[in-house]
């Protein structure tokens, strides 16, 4: 009797699939997946463990440099945190504001999501179809951050300044034409049969095994469990949108590939409405002691210069206690939980990473399956791993 | 004095065929990109002379200076013969196709042709074979796993496939009733076997793709999953010869769909061998753009579909066309 004998094979950390730095160990029989373990912590960099060592205002930045792909949700939830610790009430305008740069971030993230996801299927094109989408939906988040990746504009308190005349309507023309290409790529994709064989039944998972592997997000979503912090937890005025959360069924590759291009579509939805129904007003909380002045009143009047000093230099000094809070980011629940002793600085930040729970389940997800399967898995669940890492 | 004459016939065809082919595999890496970035929204190469058009020449200078690296696990006697071998049979694959009739030149009728086998299409069937062996020994002699996966996942397509593709070409062999690619040619004066013979004309095309190992059928490859598996620790001119014997197989099987199906050189207005290039890169255009459209398919798919789909029709295929042309309906 032959004995049978496995091969290991590293799968990453450099490796065109595994986006980024993800290695996954994995053991084959010929090319089955017999047991997988991922392997993590090749971007770490210890941003929970920085944020002790910073004021509120400076750990924002590093928010950024978590899920890269989001980096305007990053900022929401960390000044969720933050806000909740302080408990200041946030401008209904600045709310509005914030739900539909992180909608419009939501697009981009699923719009790289998509690109890469066909990419490691094979389908190139795509991938070109949907950096077009994302680099006009960067430009429209460019002209209020300045910046393409990290825009650091959500800021505890409010936002870092007013929106950039022109702004809304770039983002109209923007959303008014998604959907179209949408429908774009959906040509190329759904109905096609080999993108339909190779993610039908592929990698399921599901809806206990889900829950269970604490995932959130379009892959919760797509095993069928009705969960988005969005509807169930809102934030940031969130119930005066109209929207709605798709659902799966089947859980596998090809159902989370309907729900993130569904969430795409809502996601217009929702940015169009918070464009028409923006209101006039302040965009910065009403809490001297926390949230700086405007710049020009800096210029002008003293008792502003000197409290933009104040809170510049010396940072803000929360109240002793803690708080979470979580948003519904592309990935899923990124929650933020922050730890104050009275200090300027805070005792402890600890992130909930979706990606990171999410990439739990991988394993289960690609047990018995193809070393093809393993990337389509690995794609599905949408990952990026400076949040993984941390 | 004759044999003389033979002599030198032979060489300048087959040093001019040489030549011509080469130049047109490397435009034919060009025309990909070019086309490729067409359909995705971006320009392509164009940086290196007027439109990229010395793009070619480039990219080969920059193999040849690149370092050349032999695993230390490889098997180097194989390592270093796999890349020829494919090259070779990629090649040696176009003497038998007939790129044009006949010309008179200093009064001796010369066929355009390198070598005017009989048994031409069983020479190209062996050939097209010969050329796998060159992806499986690569990736094997690489001492790579992945490359081994690549080696393996080229074995297991190439039998899927292989009978398929010989099944395919049956028809035309009946039409014709020759295995001589020129007498096949000749076959289709009046009507091309493309419209006599249309079922034949999908399949073989369908099988050819998965010869080329090109999307959707690219598994020995497949960069996103193998991370090019066979050649992934090819570098320098050895992999440059890959890429070479790829798209010099490419060509050639354009140029067999051309010949078998399409009317080889013959068209009206111009002469043969024009015909024969514009058909040969109708073809070429036709695999550039459905690489930009599908995905690729997993390799226990392929085999399904070999075995299990076009197995079967192209036996059926051979059936009813022989039963046609015994009824005298064909």
């Amino acid at each position: 009797m032959a004995e049978t004998k496995y091969m290991t094979i590293n799968m990453g950390p450099q490796h065109p699939a595994t986006h980024g730095v993800l290695r996954v160990v994995l053991e084959l029989d010929g090319e089955t997946v017999v047991s997988s373990i991922p392997d993590i912590g090749y971007l770490h960099r210890g941003i929970e463990k920085i944020f002790e060592n910073r004021t509120y205002w400076q750990g924002q930045p590093l928010t950024d440099r978590l899920d890269y792909t989001s980096g305007m949700s990053n900022n929401l939830a960390y000044c969720l945190a933050v806000e909740k610790l302080l408990g200041i009430e946030i401008p209904k305008r600045a709310q509005y504001i914030r739900v539909m740069l992180s909608e419009l971030q939501r697009i981009a993230a699923h719009l790289l999501w998509i690109s890469t996801h066909a990419l490691d299927m094979g389908a190139m094109t795509v991938l070109f179809y949907g950096f077009r989408e994302r680099e006009s939906c960067l430009k429209v988040l460019e002209t209020v951050a300045g910046a393409r990746l990290m825009p650091d504009y959500i800021r505890f308190g409010g936002l870092r300044e007013e929106l950039p005349e022109g702004f809304l309507k770039e983002a109209k023309a923007f959303i008014d034409d998604l959907p179209r290409r949408i429908d774009e790529y959906e040509t190329l994709l759904t109905e096609n049969v080999i993108w339909k064989r190779r993610l039908k039944g592929v990698c399921p998972l599901s809806a206990e095994d889900a829950i269970g592997y604490g995932v959130t997000g379009p892959v919760l979503r797509a095993s069928g469990v009705n969960y988005d912090v969005r509807k169930a937890y809102p934030y940031s005025s969130y119930e005066d949108f109209d929207f709605e959360i798709p659902l799966g069924t089947a859980g596998d590759v090809y159902d989370r590939y309907l729900v993130r291009l569904k969430e795409m579509r809502q996601s217009v939805r929702i940015v169009d409405q918070a464009i028409q129904k923006l209101p006039e007003g302040p965009i910065k909380a009403d809490a001297p002691e926390y949230v700086p002045p405007e710049k020009e009143e800096v210029s002008k009047d003293m008792a502003a210069l000197i409290r933009h000093f104040k809170i510049m230099a010396d940072g803000i000094k929360p109240p002793k206690g803690e708080a979470y809070a979580s948003i519904e980011s592309s990935k899923g629940e990124l929650g933020f939980y922050i730890v104050s002793d009275g200090s300027e600085k805070p005792y402890r930040v600890r992130i909930r990473p979706p990606s990171f729970l999410n990439l739990g389940s991988v394993s289960k997800m690609i047990e018995g399956s193809l070393v093809a399967d393993v990337v389509a898995a690995i794609g599905s669940i949408d990952i990026v791993l400076g949040e993984i890492d941390k | 004095m004759e044999s003389l004459y033979t002599l030198i016939e032979m060489v300048v065809k087959n040093i001019v065929v040489v030549l011509v082919l080469m130049g047109c595999v490397a435009y034919t890496t060009l025309l990909e990109r070019k086309l490729l970035g067409r359909l995705q929204v971006r320009l392509g190469p164009n940086r290196v002379g007027p439109f990229g058009l010395l793009q070619p020449i480039a990219d080969g200078v920059k193999s040849f200076f690149k370092e050349d690296i032999i695993p230390d696990e490889a098997d180097k006697t194989l390592y270093v013969l796999a890349p020829g071998i494919s090259l070779f049979a990629a090649l040696s694959m176009f003497a038998v196709i007939p790129f044009g009739d006949t010309v008179t030149f200093l009064g001796r009728q010369i066929k355009l042709v390198v070598a005017d086998l009989d048994t031409g299409l069983l020479y190209l069937l062996a050939l097209a074979t010969l050329g796998e062996y060159g992806v499986v020994l690569g990736g094997w002699a690489s001492g790579n796993k992945y490359g081994v996966l690549g080696a393996l996942r080229a074995a297991a397509q190439m039998i899927s496939y292989e009978v398929a593709l010989g099944l395919a070409v049956i028809g035309t062999i009946i039409l014709a009733g020759s295995l001589n690619l020129r007498d096949i040619v000749s076959a289709q004066e009046g009507m091309w076997f493309v419209i006599k013979y249309p079922a034949g004309f999908l399949f073989y095309l369908v099988a050819g793709l998965a010869e080329i190992n090109r999307t959707p059928f690219d598994m020995p490859e497949s960069e996103s999953e193998l991370a090019c598996g066979f050649n992934i620790e090819y570098s320098s001119m050895k992999f440059a010869t890959f890429m070479i014997a790829e798209y010099a197989h490419m060509f050639t099987i354009a140029a067999i769909v051309t010949t078998l199906f399409l009317g080889g050189w013959m068209g009206p207005w111009l002469p043969g061998p024009i015909w024969f290039l514009i058909k040969v890169f109708c073809v070429i255009f036709f695999f550039i753009w459905e690489r930009g459209t599908y995905p690729r398919l997993r390799y226990d798919h392929i085999m399904q579909f070999g075995w299990k789909v076009l197995l079967p029709l192209t036996l059926l295929n051979v059936v009813v066309t022989a039963a046609l042309v015994a009824m005298g309906v064909l």
